[in-house]
């Protein structure tokens, strides 16, 4: 599904200049679940930024679903987000002034889906996530867990090949850490492919495969044993 | 763009912060509201100043003879003449494109002695020799009787049509005029109508003490031969009497013996340059009012440019949302123009609507307070309303371009990362 060789990124700051990314090649199949783990600095949220087409590498492939990812314009970018990415941010970034059942039609408003249309998968997708009778309610009536089930239900609105997560539990007590990675590996057993950029080790450890990056290079690559969330819920 | 979700999200923005908008609705409103009352005051001026025009066909000159200034075919400079009625029919073969020619002839004048008496009661008048025409030239009314036509001056009538300020000053207030006579320097003419002339300027009331006579009776009653005192001469509409005074002035001047190139012997008043110039007065006058509207105007725009700037900068993390769903950049860069055009067009409909109030409010009260002068009726046309408009959907379009370039300018991952 996710196909990258040999990507590096460099950020200028000034007169010097820091290499982030210093040749990472991995990739990842579809139906899995990976963690990215490393400190901050490590390098991991400007993997998922390119990776997520927010940030171009300076050099390496990036090649998603088949597709290479190269010399994309602004226009051309926008429109693979939308079809091939799901986005879970830390800090949820939903819009304020728009309801919880608005915010998840986003992504299907940009696709020109019809009205009427949009409405019914955004609450098929709400109640997905267990917040069908909210959906009318606006994003500061919402708690932090379920501001960030919504987001999730924005991220799989549109049907993407891959749904990237960076600190989804971040801003979140444990308890709804886990309700969030329950919902997360529900949606992974669905056959979704799912990303999940934390630092957090018991987070890490309820994905399926756990990459590990330290100063711009990947220091280890393993399968694990996944932690069912459901068990702490 | 007649998209419900986009005009919805339009709204939502505006009336996210209604103080704001407001005020910054206020800058345009100003300006707009500011050009349409300067170009309606620009308007009533012209108005009320073409109402002191009057009828007058404007496309008329006066000429009348001087002393030469050039010695020519041995006679000498200094020489008096005057215009005969055999120059009337000259120039009417040489020149084409003439509507009306009048000769005339004038007794009395400003500060002239009594020189018409009734009974009792003298009065000094300006008494003209006229042909017929004359009332298309300088248009009056006629309110009792009659005016001139061509059997009075074929049989040389002694008849004459008096102004309404003779009429006050000669005879008692509801004595019957017509048929009864006044005696101009010794000659008795039988009085056969009475007119009033709309003109309202200056000499309004001089207008109204003017004593009209057949050119003909005039010249025999007074001595005057074929003499010609001066000539009203109006040209064809479409061909304007300054491109072709000169052809007649060198008629005149050929025909009396005048040197060509003499300039003073022949002295004239063209009204139609006169009317030209007063009319590029307006003309210059409608350039400042567009000018400071316009400037009051572009600081309004400014202001919305100014605000939509803000929005934007407060909107950074949003549209970076929006990017990262996938929204195209052309379509959020649509969007921010939408809202800077649509804030635009509203205040400046209500200033237009508020200019148009305040003129109504104006015209209302000089109808009631009677004419004033030199203002009549301020307005403005449909042409300026939609000039207006125009003016508006364009620095609706200047003010969020900026904004607009601004909104896409940003990375949506700096987006993101905005607190």
């Amino acid at each position: 599904m996710i196909e990258i060789n040999n990507l590096h990124k460099s950020y200028k700051m000034g007169s010097n200049s820091l290499h982030v990314l210093k040749g990472l090649n991995f990739s990842i199949k579809e139906g899995e679940l990976v963690a990215i783990m490393g400190s901050s600095g490590s390098g991991k949220s400007t993997l998922l930024n390119i990776l997520g087409m927010l940030d171009e590498a300076d050099s390496g492939e990036y090649t998603l679903d088949g597709v290479p990812i190269k010399n994309l314009n602004e226009t051309k970018a926008a429109k693979y987000r939308n079809k091939f990415l799901g986005f879970i941010f830390q800090s949820f970034n939903l819009i304020n002034y728009k309801s919880a059942m608005e915010n998840v039609a986003l992504p299907l408003y940009y696709q020109k889906v019809p009205r009427k249309q949009r409405e019914e998968k955004a609450i098929k997708y709400l109640s997905q996530v267990g917040l069908k009778e909210w959906a009318h309610h606006l994003p500061n009536e919402l708690s932090g867990g379920q501001k960030q089930r919504v987001a999730i239900a924005r991220a799989m609105a549109a049907e993407p090949k891959v749904l990237l997560a960076d600190e989804p539990t971040g801003a979140l007590d444990s308890k709804t850490s886990y309700e969030v990675m329950d919902l997360i590996q529900n949606i992974n057993d669905q056959g979704n492919t799912i990303l999940v950029v934390t630092h957090e080790e018991d987070i890490a450890h309820m994905c399926k495969r756990i990459v590990h990056l330290k100063d711009g290079v990947i220091v280890e690559d393993k399968t694990v044993d996944q932690v069912r969330a459901s068990q702490y819920v | 763009m007649f998209n419900k979700d986009r005009w919805k999200e339009i709204l939502e923005v505006l009336t996210s912060n209604w103080f704001r908008t407001v005020l910054t609705a206020f800058g345009v409103f100003w300006g707009i509201f500011i050009l349409i009352v300067l170009l309606s005051a620009g308007k009533g001026l012209e108005n009320g100043i073409m109402k002191d025009f009057g009828d007058i066909a404007t496309n008329t000159m006066f000429m009348w003879s001087r002393a030469t200034t050039k010695a020519h075919k041995g006679l000498p400079k200094g020489r008096s003449f005057l215009f005969k009625t055999e120059d009337v029919s000259s120039i009417k073969e040489q020149v084409p494109n003439l509507r009306f020619i009048s000769p005339r002839n004038q007794l009395g004048g400003f500060g002239d002695a009594n020189n018409v008496v009734r009974g009792l009661r003298t009065g000094a008048f300006n008494v003209y020799g006229d042909y017929p025409e004359i009332i298309k030239q300088d248009p009056m009314s006629i309110t009792q009787g009659r005016f001139l036509n061509y059997s009075d001056i074929e049989e040389k009538r002694k008849i004459a049509v008096i102004g309404d300020g003779v009429k006050t000053g000669l005879y008692d207030k509801d004595e019957d005029v017509l048929g009864t006579y006044i005696k101009i320097q010794g000659v008795n003419f039988m009085v056969v109508g009475v007119y009033k002339k709309k003109s309202n300027g200056g000499d309004g009331e001089e207008g109204q003490k003017q004593i009209f006579v057949p050119f003909t009776s005039f010249s025999q009653a007074f001595n005057r031969g074929n003499d010609v005192g001066w000539m009203a001469i109006t040209a064809k509409d479409g061909t304007s009497i300054t491109s072709i005074k000169n052809q007649i002035m060198d008629v005149v001047k050929e025909n009396h013996k005048v040197h060509p190139e003499d300039q003073r012997a022949v002295g004239h008043f063209d009204l139609y340059e006169q009317f030209n110039r007063v009319q590029s007065l307006f003309g210059a006058l409608r350039f400042v009012a567009y000018f400071v509207g316009i400037l009051v105007l572009l600081s309004g725009v400014i202001g919305v440019s100014n605000i939509m700037l803000i929005v934007v900068k407060e909107r950074t993390k949003e549209i970076g949302i929006r990017r990262a769903l996938g929204e195209d950049p052309w379509s959020i860069k649509i969007q921010i123009l939408m809202e800077s055009i649509f804030l635009t067009i509203i205040s400046g409909m209500a200033g237009i609507s508020f200019g148009a109030l305040v003129i109504y409010l104006i015209n209302a009260l000089l109808d009631m307070n009677g004419p004033v002068d030199m203002f009549a009726n301020p307005s403005v046309s449909l042409g300026v309303v939609i000039a207006a408009l125009l003016i508006l959907i364009v620095s609706g379009l200047l003010a969020g371009f900026i904004p607009a370039q601004s909104a896409i300018k940003v990375k949506p991952i700096e987006a993101l990362r905005t607190e």
